[in-house]
């Protein structure tokens, strides 16, 4: 029904220089509704660029992106996006923040209010609703970013990076947030990660891109996600599929920046 | 009174702080060791001592602490100031001051001149071998009169008498002068001397002139005599002056030297006839010659000792007008740094740093003159308030033509000759103003006139500044095409174009409002313009995925993440529109405190020019204080983003 469709997706870009650069090369896949992607790879594998094109930031030289069957041609509502680092408001409260997009839809602003309780409450914000979002701390913010995201209904939520800038601990608690509300709501979820560990722990399938041409190199069909909403993040890092998956995707990442960088050390 | 409070404040507060110093620094907690730089924290102790420091020096260098203190002394010092005019001429003849005696350097002068020109006869080509024989003989003649004045056989009774009479004349003031009731003044005198000092006024005291309400210069000294002392000095000046004039008119003149010279003169006349065109050099010499004659002949030249008695004379009423100024003179040497009254002579004015570095207590005063507005300056006030009523206002912003474009025609008399008021009449009645409502206040002064045209120019540089320069971070066509405009007028300083705006559009608000639009306009767009680029495109892809149109992204994204930069933007302007304001009102207009300040520096009303400087800097503080409170207030997310 909701799947998100990508078709012989390509696209090129110019540097400055004069060099062309192939960010993404004949990309198909199908994403089916419900489902959580995490997408792996070293840097200028083309992962955000796949996501800002999903999100309609910028069109695709060549190839179509379609959800729900509709050709994706820039940015709309029904696919939400969450950023590295929160991208919030810094001159509107929390709860402001929260209902930016309702406002801007002029919804019925005690409705409105009633939303942006229920989610604060999920997001583990209540009783933050007034408050100045510089006085947040990292992920406090993003919790705003997933609630202010969330409130729109999306059916596709883009995150690009949202936990990188977070400290070991609020990522763990961020991960069972995360992990939380994909099984609460049912969304189709696109995670990108720099994290091996965190992309296994999320993905129920998993994409590890490859650069030059940006290219998806291997594909994985996960049980960790599903077993993270019953059980501890911590005792699946235990498990030993998961370790041996984990040192596969490591070396395979590890080859790709050789490839690039050379064997310097 | 309230100077010499301050004084002692001052004095307390200074040694108070400085105390409290010392035992801060022993009792400190903090690591006493140099380069910490939480040893230049706090100190308010020595903000007090700076600014009293500051506030003495001022106090002292304007003589307000000797007005303060002895306000009586500068009218005093004025007087001893004519006594010491009146006796310096006759001081002069004498070694008191001088070297030598008048009489023997005026020879030692003349005989030098004599020889001087005796060389340049003899060594001229122009004049032959007879010529230079007669102008010699000349110049003998000439140097033989001076025997006939120091000689003292020659000397005649009734130039003795003379002497000895200016010299009684001297001794009788001298003696009358340590008299405790000298000079002797009737009642009367006494009550018509009184009556004028106090129609003269104090020490440093503004008149406001009856006739036009404008205030007048402040009177640096009085004049006329308010003490006993002063009297003292005032008449003995007085006496001097008769005695000198008396001294001046005599001349040492015997048969001999009259008939010497007489001869002399008609000699040299007889043969500057004689010459001819041709011999124009010698008639020179002996012109030259004759005047040096004529300069020996009024030169008072006496025999060596006939003047010592009346040198005695002086001397003594000189150490005895010293004796009386008493404590005066170290009044006059410690508390009038910089300058002095006495130096002025008999014309009573402030020599010194007291003329221009004008006294806080006089400032003061003047401010609360000016600041009433009966007074205020060149008949406005500095800031007051006026009733005006509403339908003014209305009649003002409601253009005229709203009634005209109305269907209908204006009412026209009947045969009657009586008019008929209809809608259209009605309307044109409402629009003009024509009617009455009720009245309210209205500020108006030179202050107000000057807030209001950096209110507008900034008001109308915001109003087109700031949608203008978001429009230019953001779309290429307008950075482009406005660019070029912007940045050529920006660089110019803005004082370059205010004799064009000026010219063109007038001396009164609209050129200055104009001038100060154009300054903050720039600031305006450059700030908005930097705002604008400089917001972050996660933010404006955020908005766009949570469904905000272009509209929405501008007025609730863009808009508050420039604001930062759009409100530094307006405290910069505001600053530059004081200091281009201030001197546009220099160059041309006739209300505004810069406009004050010029007319004060006509006059040379130093008071009012110190005046004009404070309330700018006052103004110039209390914009920026509030804009500040403004950015804190608006933009508490700056820099914590």
């Amino acid at each position: 029904m909701s799947d998100l469709i990508s078709q012989n997706l390509n696209m090129i870009f110019k540097t400055p220089k004069g060099e062309t650069v192939h960010a993404l090369k004949d990309l198909n896949f199908t994403l089916k509704k419900g489902e959580l992607l995490t997408v792996l790879g070293p840097s200028g594998c083309g992962k955000t660029t796949l996501l800002n094109i999903t999100a309609g930031f910028i069109r695709p030289t060549s190839g179509t992106i379609t959800l729900n069957k509709k050709e994706i041609d820039g940015p709309g509502v029904e696919r939400g996006m969450v950023f590295q680092q929160g991208a919030l408001f810094e001159w509107l409260t929390v709860a402001e923040n929260v209902n930016f997009g309702l406002r801007m839809k002029k919804e019925d602003p005690i409705k409105t209010q009633k939303k942006v309780d229920e989610w604060l409450e999920i997001v583990g914000l209540q009783g933050f609703g007034n408050t100045p979002t510089y006085q947040l701390s990292g992920g406090m913010q993003q919790r705003v970013a997933l609630a202010r995201c969330l409130i729109n209904d999306p059916d596709l939520i883009l995150m690009d990076e949202p936990l990188g800038a977070l400290d070991a601990l609020t990522r763990e608690k961020m991960q069972s947030l995360v992990l939380k509300i994909w099984k609460e709501t049912g969304k189709t979820i696109i995670l990108i990660t720099h994290s091996v560990e965190e992309a296994l722990l999320l993905g129920e399938r998993l994409y590890v891109m490859a650069p030059r041409p940006g290219r998806i190199h291997k594909e994985y069909n996960l049980p960790f996600a599903s077993m993270g909403l019953k059980q501890d993040l911590r005792e699946i890092k235990k498990n030993k599929d998961f370790s041996s998956t984990r040192e596969e995707i490591l070396e395979m990442i590890w080859n790709m920046e050789e490839e690039i960088m050379g064997k310097d050390i | 009174m309230l100077t010499q409070i301050v004084t002692f404040l001052i004095f307390f507060a200074v040694i108070g702080c400085i105390l409290y110093g010392r035992r801060l620094i022993k009792t400190e907690k903090i690591d006493a060791v140099f380069g910490n730089p939480e040893r230049a924290l706090g100190g308010t102790h020595w903000v007090i001592v700076g600014s009293s420091f500051l506030l003495l020096v001022w106090l002292y260098y304007s003589w307000d602490i000797a007005k303060g203190f002895y306000p009586k002394s500068a009218n005093e010092l004025c007087q001893v100031a004519k006594v010491n005019d009146s006796l310096l001429g006759l001081k002069y003849q004498f070694p008191i001051e001088e070297r030598e005696l008048k009489s023997t350097s005026q020879i030692k002068q003349e005989n030098k001149n004599l020889k001087k020109i005796t060389i340049e006869i003899q060594n001229s080509n122009e004049l032959d071998s007879q010529q230079k024989t007669i102008l010699v003989d000349f110049i003998t003649k000439t140097n033989q009169l001076i025997p006939l004045l120091t000689n003292e056989d020659l000397l005649e009774n009734e130039t003795k008498q003379r002497i000895d009479d200016i010299t009684g004349k001297i001794n009788l003031l001298t003696e009358n002068f340590q008299k405790s009731d000298y000079p002797f003044e009737t009642e009367l005198e006494f009550n018509e001397r009184l009556k004028a000092v106090s129609e003269e006024g104090g020490w440093g005291i503004t008149k406001v002139d009856a006739g036009s309400g404008t205030i007048e210069n402040t009177i640096e000294v009085p004049l006329i005599p308010a003490t006993n002392r002063g009297l003292k000095f005032h008449v003995a000046a007085q006496e001097l002056n008769l005695i000198s004039d008396e001294f001046f008119q005599l001349r040492n003149h015997n048969p001999e030297f009259k008939k010497r010279i007489k001869e002399l003169k008609d000699d040299i006349k007889a043969y500057r006839n004689d010459l001819s065109d041709s011999e124009e050099v010698a008639s020179t010499y002996a012109k030259n010659i004759v005047k040096i004659a004529r300069r020996i002949e009024f030169a008072s030249i006496y025999p060596p000792n006939a003047l010592d008695k009346m040198q005695n004379a002086i001397v003594q009423f000189d150490n005895a007008q010293i004796k009386a100024q008493g404590g005066l003179r170290f009044i006059d040497i410690f508390l009038f740094p910089a300058g002095t009254i006495v130096a002025s002579g008999p014309s009573c004015s402030e020599q010194g740093s007291g003329r221009w570095l004008p006294k806080p207590s006089d400032t003061f005063n003047k401010f609360i003159l000016m600041s009433k507005p009966s007074v205020g300056y060149k008949d406005i006030p500095l800031l007051w308030i006026n009733m005006v009523d509403v339908s003014k206002i209305i009649g003002f912003i409601l253009p005229d033509w709203i009634a005209d474009i109305l269907p209908g025609e204006y009412p026209v008399h009947t045969k009657d000759g009586i008019v008929k008021q209809n809608f259209k009449g009605k309307v044109l009645k409402f629009v003009t103003g024509d009617f009455k409502l009720f009245k309210i206040p209205v500020p108006y002064g030179h202050i107000w006139d000057s807030f209001l045209r950096v209110f507008l120019g900034l008001i109308f540089g915001i109003l087109i500044g700031v949608p203008l320069g978001l429009f230019m971070g953001l779309n290429r066509f307008a950075k482009g095409f406005f660019d070029p405009l912007i940045e050529l007028y920006r660089p110019v300083p803005p004082l370059a174009w205010a004799p064009l705006i000026i010219s063109v559009l007038g001396i009164d608000n609209t050129g200055k409002v104009f001038l100060l639009f154009m300054v903050s306009l720039s600031i305006m767009i450059i700030s908005a313009r930097a705002g604008a680029s400089g917001t972050q495109l996660s933010k404006i892809h955020a908005a766009h995925s949570l469904g905000a149109s272009k509209k929405q992204i501008l007025r609730y994204v863009i808009f508050p993440n420039s604001l930062p930069e759009i409100l530094t933007g307006i405290r910069v302007a505001v600053g530059m529109c004081w200091g281009t304001l201030v001197a546009a009102e220099f160059l041309a207009g006739t209300t505004g405190i810069g406009f004050v300040e010029n007319v004060a520096k006509k006059y040379f009303q130093y008071e009012v020019i110190w005046i004009t400087i404070f309330i700018m800097g006052m103004l110039g503080l209390l914009f920026d204080v509030t804009l500040r409170k403004i950015i804190d207030k608006t933009i508490p997310w700056r820099g914590k983003g």
